[in-house]
């Protein structure tokens, strides 16, 4: 099974070679190699890999890569081998299956959508290049029986973020001044997750000098035996392990967008929309709650460390979600929600459930792709991403119209959606372990998450066509003067196969996939990923009819302010400072580069006026020292060989007369 | 008159004699030959005291000091010549030999 799995890794690999040095140049075939490649891996995962985990199989192989002794390697303990190997398990075979299959199907998609009025974009080779590298790379990630492996698979994916981002590199900001052109918000999506990298980094280096190893397996022994160098009290009388966890979770917030490192995540949605549905909802910002999940008994030995995870979480859940109140873009409240979505998951990880996280990943993965590829869709025809724009879309893009209605109340929470039994479970977990406040905060979340969804779903598809005439000229071709509404809507069409079939096969697993872990199925989901650790629980009955309530509750608001009259002014206005503070984020962008501005560049002046009057102030000091004292000694230097004669030989005698009356003084 | 007979003491004094007119010599002369001279001088006041310290202190070593003797003769008649054709060389150059003249290497 190993050997499977290593083709399934190695394929998208093969695919971006093969792109890279034959297929540049041809368009067409470039989108082929990397959709059979994906295509094939994806069959592998699904009909061959993932039957064989769930009848029970696991494995695991590896290699020996460098020899190293770790720095107080345990008595008698591993081999000095830095290991990389893959490992397949419940855990990593769920992931395969998310990754393959949304990976699969927006390369299907991207087909179409990186050709714009009949032009194929000119880096159509470029960009499935990129995926292909992008969805090898997480699969590294998932594969990884070590953390080090796991590693360069997320740093990697972290490159091909910024890649893709910034894959429009030469256009610039679009209208709105609070936007980022898109190689600015590359480098910001770059620098921000590396602040949490580094935290990583050095969780890893933490364990690997105490711990002695990064092998998974080996470290869940030592964290499972409660004893051993990782429990020694270190910092503030937390357990070393307990600062590793921290470490690790650092990362995770970097990748996941959890606050405070949230701030990349909504800027990220200047690459393309594939991109945002592949990367930045379904599998890379996943990749920080599966590392968490990845390596949770770690986590669940030092219940402080878990405790931080669902503060951190449940404050995201409700944080983020504000947020998407009051954006106007579209795929900014997706990617709003996406956070808010990742903090539910965190949230049940902290509150010491790794199934009901796991479970929330899964679901949102397939309905969040769902959405973003149909937003792309709805994109794509109408040439702009602000919602206050769009309107009356349903009529022109039917089949896009429902499968976001599907993808939207999946989000929602609506009752027997996927995302609805999911966010049960998350809220039940929160429930059990987490307190009230971090309970309220989840419960409050529903409510607005059904909200934001449905003011961006009506504002798009109901009412009536708000955009500007010159989007439509480029479709007809008429001159923005001669033609009328009517011709104006004639321009906007729904997308072609290429882009609709994709969403409707996601719209199947956004309906479908979160009865596996209901109750009506006795929670086969919970089952299959927590093997023999699994816990039966009781369903939270109020808990349920309460998200149910409130979710619907949240789509009613929506409905009666943006869905049963015409959208003239933005009803949130009527709130005013409250809806200004949302609309620009809290400010903490703002704070960010004041902080930069101030405060690092500050300190820059600071270490620039040491460097140059201390550093370069001693170093000058020293070299006119020297200079000074030749200047004294150089008068000595006669250029007359009579006068060196004459110290010469005048020392001489002075030694002379010396060794001649010393003999005599002494006694 | 017992000092007037010929000894060791007679011998060093001729020989410090000679070093320290050689000496006053190459401090004291402007042309280069002449400092050249003057460095035979004090080579030959060296070798009168090996040759005396040789036949009076220790008859055993006596070809010792002989020998020095016999090899800082040789080594003045090697210096002399390439000591005039550095000298030659200079005239060529500047045309003069005043060694306070010559001050190329003042800092």
């Amino acid at each position: 099974m190993v050997s499977l799995a290593l083709a399934i890794l190695v394929l998208p690999l093969l695919a971006f070679l093969v792109i890279v040095f034959v297929t540049w140049d041809y368009k067409f075939p470039s989108a082929a190699v990397a959709i059979v490649a994906i295509g094939i891996a994806m069959v592998l995962a699904l009909l061959v890999v993932f039957p064989q985990v769930m009848a029970g199989q696991t494995d695991h192989a590896e290699i020996s890569w460098l020899r190293l002794l770790p720095a107080n390697a345990p008595a008698g303990g591993t081999e000095p081998f830095l290991r990389l190997g893959v490992a397949v398990d419940p855990l990593a075979a769920i992931m395969l299956v998310v990754v393959t299959v949304v990976s699969f199907l927006v390369h299907v998609y991207s087909r179409s959508y990186m050709i714009e009025h009949g032009h194929l974009d000119p880096g159509y080779s470029r960009f499935f290049a990129y995926l292909s590298l992008f969805t090898f790379s997480m699969l590294v990630v998932v594969l990884s029986n070590n953390l080090l492996f796991l590693f360069i698979g997320w740093e990697l994916v972290g490159l091909c973020s910024y890649l893709l981002i910034g894959f429009w590199y030469d256009r610039t900001a679009r209208r709105s001044v609070h936007l980022l052109p898109p190689w600015v918000a590359a480098k910001k999506a770059f620098i921000t997750t590396r602040v949490g990298d580094v935290g990583f980094l050095i969780g890893l280096i933490i364990l690997w000098n105490t711990g002695g190893t990064l092998q998974l397996s080996q470290l869940f022994e030592q964290a499972e035996a409660k004893t051993g160098p990782l429990f020694a009290a270190s910092l503030l009388g937390q357990p070393v392990l307990f600062w590793a966890c921290l470490c690790l979770f650092a990362g995770a917030v970097g990748k996941s967008g959890q606050f405070p490192l949230h701030v990349w995540l909504p800027d990220a949605m200047e690459g393309p929309t594939p991109v945002s549905a592949l990367i930045h909802a379904a599998t890379m910002v996943a990749a920080g709650v599966y590392l968490v999940a990845r390596t949770y008994p770690l986590f669940e030995a030092v219940p402080q460390a878990l405790s931080v995870v669902a503060v951190i979480g449940g404050f995201t859940a409700i944080f983020a979600a504000s947020m998407g109140l009051a954006s106007n873009d579209i795929k900014r409240v997706l990617a709003y929600s996406t956070v808010s979505q990742l903090g539910y998951m965190m949230l049940a990880l902290g509150a010491g459930s790794l199934a009901a996280g796991m479970f929330h990943l899964f679901t949102h993965a397939f309905f969040k792709a769902l959405l973003f590829l149909a937003a792309g869709s709805v994109i794509h025809a109408v040439g702009t991403n602000d919602i206050t724009e769009m309107g009356g879309l349903r009529r022109f893009m039917p089949r896009t119209y429902y499968t976001m209605a599907i993808g939207s109340l999946s989000l929602a929470g609506f009752p027997l959606f996927a995302g609805f039994w999911s966010k049960d479970d998350v809220l039940a977990a929160a429930a059990s372990r987490a307190g009230p406040i971090l309970l309220a905060f989840g419960v409050i979340t529903v409510f607005l998450t059904a909200f934001y969804t449905f003011r961006m779903f009506f504002l798009t598809f109901h009412g009536k066509f708000r955009g500007p005439v010159t989007a439509a000229v480029e479709t007809v071709g008429h001159h923005p003067a001669t033609i009328d509404a009517e011709t104006h809507e004639a321009g906007l069409h729904e997308s072609d196969g290429w882009m609709t079939v994709p969403l409707i096969v996601l719209a199947i697993p956004a309906l479908l996939v979160g009865f596996w872990g209901s109750p009506l199925f006795n929670s086969g989901f919970q089952r299959f990923l927590e093997g023999s650790n699994y816990v039966e629980t009781q369903p939270n009955l109020v808990l349920a009819v309460l998200g149910a309530v409130l979710a619907i509750a949240g789509i009613g608001a929506a409905w009666a302010w943006y869905g049963a009259r015409a959208y003239v002014t933005e009803p949130l206005t009527r709130f005013g400072m409250a809806y200004r503070v949302l609309n620009r984020r809290y400010y903490i962008d703002e704070f960010y580069m004041w902080l930069i501005d101030k405060g690092a560049i500050g300190l820059s002046y600071a270490v620039a006026v040491f460097d140059r009057e201390g550093l370069d102030g001693l170093v000058n000091g020293v070299a006119s020292a020297f200079a000074s004292g030749g200047r004294a000694l150089r008068t000595a230097q006669t250029g007359r060989v009579q006068n060196y004669g004459l110290a010469l030989f005048g020392g001489m005698a002075v030694i002379a007369l010396v060794l001649v009356i010393v003999p005599l003084v002494r006694p | 008159m017992e000092f007037l007979i010929p000894g060791l003491r007679h011998f060093l004094v001729l020989g410090s004699i000679l070093f320290a007119l050689g000496m006053y010599g190459v401090l004291s002369r402007r042309n280069a030959i002449g400092i050249l001279l003057n460095i035979e001088l004090m080579l030959n006041g060296v070798n009168l005291l090996f040759v005396a310290f040789a036949r009076y202190l220790s008859s055993e070593q006596e070809l010792a000091g002989q020998m020095f003797a016999i090899f800082i003769i040789t080594q003045a008649a090697a210096e002399a010549a390439v000591g005039l054709a550095i000298i030659i060389a200079i005239y060529r150059q500047r045309r003069t030999i005043q060694v306070d003249q010559l001050d190329l290497m003042k800092g």
